[in-house]
């Protein structure tokens, strides 16, 4: 139950990211200048914080939705679904373990 | 791993009066689609966070030239041009989803999923477009700016 609340919730604000991150790409095409001063912001620590909550989301989306696909298509899926939650859980502590400290050197760190 | 003969996809909703029972097999490719395009997002954007915030300098480096260096190379607007429109696919559907699900009144319904589906068309055209009109050396631009492919 929680685990699909989850889910729907890191989808919504995935997609929504998407569309902006489209757009703030999409300014390569207007001039150099422009495109460095949008991915400029990214690399404020306010910004570096929420690009680690991103990567979060991200991460806890793609371990459960390979959950979602074995528990549809893999005969024991059903049986294991609650085991695989705590995989998808240690999964997403080792995943986030590895990207954290870098994540945060590169934005807190100095030049 | 042992495959279920028959997955339990989506049912076509139960008919009531005046309502359509089926749309045929749309629901359940779109259930298919979600599975299929979740696995290659998974290594597609996966791949994209590693090269972009952990490999190198992370987000520090990233700027005009680090863009202009990748789509120098087919590889990764090939890489990208299938990122935006499977995720773009995967995450229009999805929210149609919980539109369907949490939308009650038919107008509310309406409306929201016209937003969604403008949105979809004008982030995938638009991101289509960079992909493939993009020019790494514009001129006029400072050279510092570019990457140094423009000046070689």
């Amino acid at each position: 139950m929680w685990s699909w609340v989850a889910h729907r919730v890191t989808g919504v604000l995935i997609f929504f990211f998407l569309l902006v991150h489209v757009l703030d790409t999409a300014l390569v095409r207007v001039s150099p200048e422009s495109y460095n001063d949008v991915i400029g912001t990214y690399k404020n620590p306010i910004m570096g914080l929420g690009e680690a909550g991103l990567v979060a989301a991200i991460v806890f989306h793609a371990f459960n939705g390979v959950r979602i696909i074995l528990v549809d298509f893999w005969a024991k899926g059903p049986k294991y679904q609650k085991v695989m939650l705590w995989v998808v859980v240690g999964l997403f502590v080792v995943t986030m373990a590895g990207f954290l400290p870098r994540h945060l050197m590169h934005v807190f760190g100095g030049e | 791993m042992t495959l279920v003969a028959d997955p339990k996809a989506p049912r076509p909703p139960r008919g009531g009066p005046g309502r359509r029972t089926t749309r045929g097999n749309t629901e359940l490719y779109g259930w298919i689609f979600m599975r299929a395009s979740g696995v290659l997002l998974l290594v597609l954007i996966f791949g994209h966070l590693f090269v972009n915030l952990v490999a190198g300098d992370g987000v520090k480096a990233i700027d005009f030239g680090f863009v202009a260096g990748k789509w120098a190379s087919p590889f990764w607007q090939v890489w990208d041009l299938l990122m935006l429109w499977l995720a773009m696919i995967h995450g229009t559907n999805g929210v149609r989803t919980i539109i369907n699900d949490y939308a009650e009144r038919d107008g509310t319904r309406l409306v929201l999923k016209g937003l969604l589906y403008l949105a979809f068309a004008v982030v995938v055209i638009l991101g289509t477009l960079v992909i493939f009109t993009f020019d790494p050396c514009p001129a006029g631009s400072p050279a510092d700016l570019l990457p140094s492919f423009c000046t070689a």
